[in-house]
């Protein structure tokens, strides 16, 4: 069961940092939204998996939360936002895909670094999961740094999110309510987010961030 | 019902007579039930705590109330220490309620000063009354802000909306320290109860950082020098019995603070701490009375005043500090009696000096001096009680400056028996610097007075003055007869000063209750004594025998002649001398190199109708060398750092995101 266990979860874990790193690449609005859900269906998974191994049943609830809201519920909203204000064909980075992939490479091996050597008493399946995700949590806010597009920024967010519940899952014992708060506290900023982008709509007729900073009167 | 809980209410009903005032502020007559409530509850004040110093043999009274923190409650306790310090604030207090009563009525914003009086004297009381680190920084923020918004009560006229700005900062600033020094005091365990903190144990840097601390926190409240600056701003701008509460005692409610931390919180300190308080205060004691030797403005001529002697209560504190520490308890004890007697008599007699000075200004609208001149005429009573303050400040006997003063010599004539070659030779250096300062002080109070109340008046105002109410003269009388009393009959004060010095120092001076003739000796018969009475009463005969013989011998016809002007064609008013020519002398010996001083004398070509001109340029170096650049340089840092308020979203998130990796970088790679 150890070895089953433990190489499962690192498949996982792996899996999403890699999805992290898909999702850096993504330069479209529609395709970045559907690596998210599929970002958030394998935190899913991985966090069932986590239930399975620690016999904690209440995991599986954090699991099914996640797969509801993050997989289904905010993507499909986010796509409903982004078709009507009209932009999912927009490609807008600020640094190129590969100076941000070269980053994000050197994130990872920053946080793989720094937890082995911060956590050598803790047991191995925590070390590796902390460190992915270090990296998820990282990535995603390497995604909002690099992004000019609200609608991005909001998911980098989200996805940084992610990494965050994956090393709460990933160490035993973590309650269920913290868990519940998290989800909610991520819907209720999407909301505020989601009516801050019509705002911005309204107002200007973009959700590109740099139209406040044009209408604060100053330069880029 | 014990003496704490007594307090506590009095204070709960200055603090219901705050927030009434605050309702009823604008009332016609206001003034006079604000005030009267004043002096009625600070007597009570007073009266119980002095009964309690001589009656309670140092047994403390605890009372313990649910506000505050939660669980935590706030601790409130009556010791020999701070039932000294209520009696002085009560006794302040009381003064001003009296003096309030008549100079109220002259108060143009009524509901701009009637709130906060009583809510600045109940925070001052609730300082010395706490006994827990949290509610005493409260209470003490609390007079902080009282004080200020008194300060600015006129915060239309010139200058004091920027005193007011340099006041907060300086207060933020103590508080801070204050805060600071707490936390090392509770320790990582974390218990804010002064009794926790007396037992607690520290590692051997911490009673130093503290007292560095106290040094900042209590200092700036005090006005040690070199955080002075804010006191002769914010003193004078307060309406005048504000000024003689902020002046008298509330610079004892920082010593209070500096005595209580530094001498009952800390345990026995290290013997060079002694050194530090007694040169700060030296160079205080000096740096105030010079400054207040060149003002010409009455109110911030006292309030520099006020510096010197906090100065003069540091040094006594130093001396204390250092005998305690090499062992000597009887002469630690008799070094700080004479702080303490110094705190009250300070309290008596600058309270009284700036009662005056307001009866000046409400009589004449002048606080500068050049404008002032003969007011002894037209105002004969305040000039009575102002002489009686300058007198006492002056260190004259036979009124209480002196004896204080005298006793703080008797404490540095025992520094040979200072076993630390470092002490030997910095006290009596230190003994001359007060001797230098009470010189200075004599001469400052004589020009004070001289120039104020004799002479011939320098502008119309001074020479229609009328005498002030008799609310504000019975305030200023009462004081007098405190100065003299506390002179003449200082055996009793000392003696009600020994529960306190024992409570702190295990050790008291001599009883004097029972030396024949009221005399007081400090330490023993064949070294020192002083008898009050006797030079009281030589002088009082001296001076009857003088009158009577110029009387008996002189002429009693009554003759007005012209004033010999010095052969001077026209000799005006003006032609006197005045506060500047008066200060010239010492000015051009201390001023030229503490002060910057440069005269300048630009004389008309020969032949030309112009006049001769001349100008005075002063620097206050501590103002122009420490505090000038600190300003500028966070003026510079603060214009660099004013473009981080205007970057976009995404540079802020990259700004958060590069310290995190930076941060986790140092981490991975700490060694």
């Amino acid at each position: 069961m150890g070895g089953l266990g433990f190489d499962v979860a690192h498949m996982l874990a792996g899996g999403l940092v890699m999805i992290s790193f898909t999702m850096l690449y993504q330069d479209r609005l529609s395709a970045v939204i559907h690596v998210y859900a599929l970002h958030a269906v394998v935190l899913s998974l991985s966090v069932a998996w986590q239930a399975f191994i620690q016999e904690a049943p209440h995991l599986y609830i954090t699991a099914a939360i996640s797969l509801v809201f993050k997989a289904i519920i905010v993507p499909t909203a986010l796509h409903r936002i982004v078709r009507r204000l009209g932009i999912h064909r927009e490609v807008e980075t600020v640094v190129g895909i590969g100076p941000t992939m070269l980053a994000g490479m050197g994130l990872v091996a920053l946080s793989m670094v720094l937890m082995l050597r911060v956590t050598p008493g803790a047991d191995a399946l925590a070390r590796e999961d902390l460190a992915f995700a270090l990296s998820v949590l990282l990535l995603g806010l390497l995604m909002m740094v690099t992004r000019r597009n609200a609608v991005s920024q909001v998911i980098g967010f989200m996805s940084l999110e992610n990494g965050l519940v994956l090393a709460a899952t990933g160490a035993k014992g973590m309650p269920l309510v913290v868990e519940i708060s998290v989800a909610f506290s991520i819907l209720i900023a999407f909301i505020v987010i989601g009516v801050f982008l019509f705002r911005i709509r309204e107002r200007f007729d973009t959700v590109d961030v740099g139209a406040l900073d044009h209408f604060r009167g100053e330069r880029r | 019902m014990p003496a704490a809980s007594f307090l506590l209410a009095c204070d709960a009903v200055l603090l219901a007579t705050a927030m009434a005032a605050i309702a009823f502020g604008r009332v016609e007559g206001a003034h006079r039930a604000v005030y009267g409530t004043a002096l009625v509850v600070s007597t009570a004040i007073a009266a119980v705590a002095l009964g309690y110093l001589l009656t309670a043999g140092g047994v403390p009274s605890d009372t313990w109330l649910p506000l505050g923190l939660p669980w935590l409650g706030a601790d409130f306790r009556v010791d020999p220490l701070a039932a000294f310090f209520l009696v002085v604030v009560g006794a302040g207090g009381a003064a001003a309620g009296l003096y309030g009563l008549g100079y109220g009525s002259h108060e143009s914003a009524p509901h701009r000063v009637l709130p906060f009086f009583p809510a600045f004297l109940a925070g001052m009381n609730l300082v010395v009354l706490a006994a827990d680190a949290f509610t005493f920084l409260l209470c003490w923020e609390f007079m902080s802000l009282a004080s200020w918004a008194l300060v600015m009560a006129h915060h239309r006229e010139e200058g004091n909306a920027r005193a007011g700005y340099v006041y907060l900062v300086m207060a933020g600033f103590g508080t801070m320290a204050l805060l600071l020094a707490f936390g090392l005091l509770a320790g990582a365990g974390g218990d804010y109860g002064f009794d926790a903190i007396r037992a607690a144990q520290r590692p051997a840097f911490v009673p130093t950082l503290v007292l560095v601390l106290m040094l900042l926190g209590a200092g700036s409240k005090a006005g040690l020098v070199p955080l002075h600056v804010w006191l002769p701003l914010a003193h004078p701008a307060a309406p005048s019995h504000v000024s003689a509460l902020m002046s008298g005692v509330m610079t004892k409610v920082a010593i209070y603070g500096f005595v209580r931390v530094v001498f009952d919180l800390l345990g026995t300190p290290a013997w060079w701490s002694g050194i530090v308080v007694l040169v700060l205060g030296a160079v205080t004691a000096v740096l105030g009375i010079l400054h207040a030797l060149m003002e010409r403005d009455l109110k911030r001529l006292l309030a520099y005043s006020t510096i010197e002697n906090v100065g003069v209560v540091f040094i006594c504190l130093g001396l204390a500090l250092a005998f305690q520490a090499s062992g000597m308890g009887a002469a630690a004890a008799l070094a700080l009696t004479a702080a303490l007697f110094h705190v009250l008599n300070h309290s008596l007699f600058k309270s009284l000096l700036f009662f005056g000075a307001g009866a000046v200004l409400s009589a004449t609208g002048h606080r500068d001096m050049e404008r002032l001149g003969g007011l002894i005429h037209r105002m004969p009573q305040t000039s009575v009680a102002f002489l009686v303050g300058c007198v006492a400040i002056a260190a004259l006997p036979p009124f209480n400056g002196f004896v204080s003063e005298w006793l703080a010599f008797q404490a540095i004539l025992q520094s040979p028996q200072v076993p630390q070659w470092g002490l030997r030779i910095i006290v009596p250096a230190v003994g001359g610097l007060l001797a230098l300062a009470a010189a200075l002080a004599a001469a400052c109070f004589v020009r004070a007075f001289g120039i104020t109340f004799l002479g011939r008046p320098r502008s119309d105002a001074a020479a229609t003055a009328h005498e002030v109410d008799r609310w504000s003269l019975a305030a200023m009388l009462a004081l007098a007869v405190g100065c003299l009393l506390a002179g003449i009959l200082p055996g009793l004060v000392i003696d009600a000063l020994a529960p306190v010095t024992l409570a702190l120092l295990g050790e008291r001076m001599p009883a004097q209750a029972g030396l024949d003739w009221l005399s007081i000796v400090p330490i023993a018969a064949g070294r020192s004594s002083y008898n009050p009475l006797l030079v009281f009463v030589f002088i009082v005969a001296s001076a009857a025998l003088a009158v009577a013989v110029a009387h008996r011998l002189g002429s009693r016809a009554l003759r007005r002649g012209p004033a010999w002007g010095c052969g001077f064609p026209d000799p005006g008013p003006v032609a006197q001398y005045s506060a500047g020519s008066f200060a010239q002398p010492l000015r051009r010996v201390f001023g030229t190199l503490l002060f910057r001083a440069r005269e300048r004398v630009e004389m008309p070509a020969p032949g030309s109708v112009a006049p001769a001109r001349f100008t005075l340029e002063m620097h206050d170096l501590v103002w122009d060398r420490l505090y000038m650049p600190i300003a500028s340089g966070i003026g510079f840092a603060a214009d660099r750092l004013n473009r981080l308020q205007f970057l976009t979203i995404r540079r802020y998130l990259s700004l958060v995101f590069v310290s995190l990796v930076a941060l986790l970088l140092v981490l991975a790679l700490w060694p």
